[in-house]
């Protein structure tokens, strides 16, 4: 299959891999997807006092797609606040990384890492609600 | 840029150019253009003439007599002519047929077709090793079994099965048996009184010959019967009608004899280079070969590279042309059903990488391949969350996935 610019670009030079400490109170951790489904994404938020994303860490087990999908993710997610970074939306992605219609599904898991991610740091922090960034 | 390594010599080979000349000589005014069927004039019988001493050509490889070969236009076709001939022709003795889960497609499609037109057809499962137990291949005919088909070589893990052993149980019951060998032509020998087949299906694009050509061996003693597929002027003594294409045809011939003349010296260079690039891998952590590695093809290597998905290390490679297991490449996001047949686990099934070596592939191109995996098998780990995983020590299928 003949790739995008923009997920050879991710692919070749993936943006902000690696990892934080997952118990580190500022730290959200989204892992999304399954090994039998051919891709797991993992995304981790560094979340300052305001409520702004910091920085972002991935490693995804996947296709080309899936790697650029949750890199550019990084990128994107960084200096945003929670809510922001929560509206992100799969077809977004997509749409910048140019996906086929087959690989959509790697934009889908992408969107459902941020979100896991937002979750694990607000659970962690005790504030459930959408407020926090206030 | 430069061209890749091509490695995936089982999808297709390059014309070997004696072949190449051979055919061209085929084609042309100045060339036997005629067709084999005219009878009135010398560029028919010309044309004729090359077209037997081919079929007597693609004979000698299998140990078979050249009236016992039929053309076709490739072994999908060989396959549909052997499944869809002989249960049509024999639908009044019985309508069960039995085949592998690991076969290819063409066969599979066509007992799906079979089905739907009224057969009964038993998909047996492979041992992990790929190959067939014959007791559960035993226990599975039936008094109403027609024809059991078995590929010779799988395309994907390169495994050979035991057809004469699998002969001599389906024959004492009267069942036919029919064998895929577009992967075993020209890379092992084959004689079908042996093996004791009735019908083979032969490639020769697999074999350095053209695409677009095969052969279907169909056994004349005892008498295999078949009912056409294709009809039409009745060629091929009416088993295959359609104009035969002489620069094809002798393609195949020129490549099947070549095939005969340098298969055994051919055979032992590729299995060293093989058994090179296996050697170059076992220092990588994680690292587990498909399929029974004796009973295999020369050229064949077929690995998983755990927590490394398929379709991502294809990518990586592209300094080398490979094939993956996992079809996430076409539009199924399934992974090798042959893989998953042999009970691979997913992230195994999805993380295979298929080698095939050939005629062509040189030491310099192996040691490139193993410099090159080192490389990128180092770089999509650091990538991979399940490699983090596992190298803390946490049992993956311990994890609770949120499958999607």
């Amino acid at each position: 299959m003949a790739y995008g610019t923009k997920v050879l670009d991710h692919y070749e030079n993936p943006r902000n891999v690696g990892s934080f400490d997952k118990s580190d109170p500022g730290v959200g951790t989204g892992m999304v997807g399954a090994p039998a489904c051919g891709d797991v994404m993992k995304l981790q938020i560094r979340v300052n006092e305001q409520g702004v994303i910091e920085e972002a860490r991935f490693k995804t087990y996947g296709c080309g797609s899936a790697i650029a999908s949750s890199s550019l993710l990084t990128e994107w997610v960084k200096g945003k606040t929670l809510d922001e970074a929560g509206q992100i939306k799969n077809t977004e992605i997509a749409e910048e990384l140019a996906l086929p219609p087959v690989k959509i599904h790697c934009s889908v898991l992408a969107e459902d890492a941020i979100k896991a991610a937002i979750a694990d740091y607000r659970k962690k922090t005790g504030k459930s609600d959408s407020a926090d960034a206030a | 840029m430069r061209k890749p390594i091509y490695l995936d010599y089982s999808a297709t080979t390059p014309v070997d150019p004696r072949v190449a000349e051979t055919m061209c000589r085929y084609l042309t005014l100045e060339g036997e253009f005629g067709n084999p069927a005219s009878r009135s004039h010398a560029f028919g019988w010309q044309a004729e003439k090359a077209v037997e001493e081919a079929r007597a050509q693609v004979a000698a490889l299998i140990h078979a007599d050249p009236k016992e070969i039929v053309w076709t236009s490739g072994a999908t076709e060989s396959d549909n002519l052997a499944l869809k001939g002989a249960a049509h022709f024999y639908q009044n003795k019985g309508r069960h047929i039995v085949t592998v889960k690991t076969e290819h497609k063409a066969i599979l499609d066509t007992t799906r077709q079979l089905e739907r037109e009224g057969f009964s057809v038993t998909y047996l499962d492979p041992e992990p090793d790929g190959l067939l137990d014959l007791a559960k291949l035993e226990a599975a005919l039936r008094p109403d079994t027609i024809l059991v088909s078995v590929m010779h070589v799988n395309n994907e893990i390169g495994v050979i099965q035991d057809l004469a052993a699998i002969s001599r149980i389906v024959h004492p019951r009267g069942i036919l048996l029919h064998s895929d060998a577009a992967q075993s032509a020209g890379k092992i020998p084959i004689d079908v009184a042996a093996l004791g087949v009735d019908l083979l299906s032969l490639s020769g694009h697999k074999v350095y010959g053209p695409k677009g050509i095969g052969a279907l061996y169909v056994r004349r003693k005892p008498r295999v019967r078949l009912e056409a597929q294709m009809h039409g002027g009745g060629h091929e003594r009416g088993l295959r009608s359609g104009t035969l294409a002489t620069h094809q045809i002798v393609g195949m011939g020129e490549a099947f004899r070549l095939a005969r003349e340098e298969m055994e010296s051919e055979g032992a260079r590729i299995r060293g280079l093989r058994d090179r690039l296996l050697e170059g891998l076992s220092d990588i952590e994680e690292v587990y070969v498909n399929g029974d590695l004796e009973q295999r093809i020369p050229g064949n290597l077929n690995v998983s590279f755990n927590f490394v998905e398929g379709e991502s290390l294809i990518m990586a490679l592209k300094e080398i042309a490979v094939s993956s297991g996992s079809a996430c490449t076409s539009a199924s996001l399934e992974p090798s059903y042959v893989l998953r047949a042999l009970g691979r686990n997913d992230e195994l099934a999805h993380s295979s990488i298929r080698f095939t070596l050939g005629r062509f592939t040189t030491a310099q191109d192996v040691e490139d391949t193993i410099r090159l995996l080192h490389e990128k098998i180092s770089r999509l780990r650091e990538l991979s969350p399940l490699w983090e995983m596992y190298k803390e020590g946490i049992d993956l299928k311990s994890v609770q996935w949120a499958a999607h």
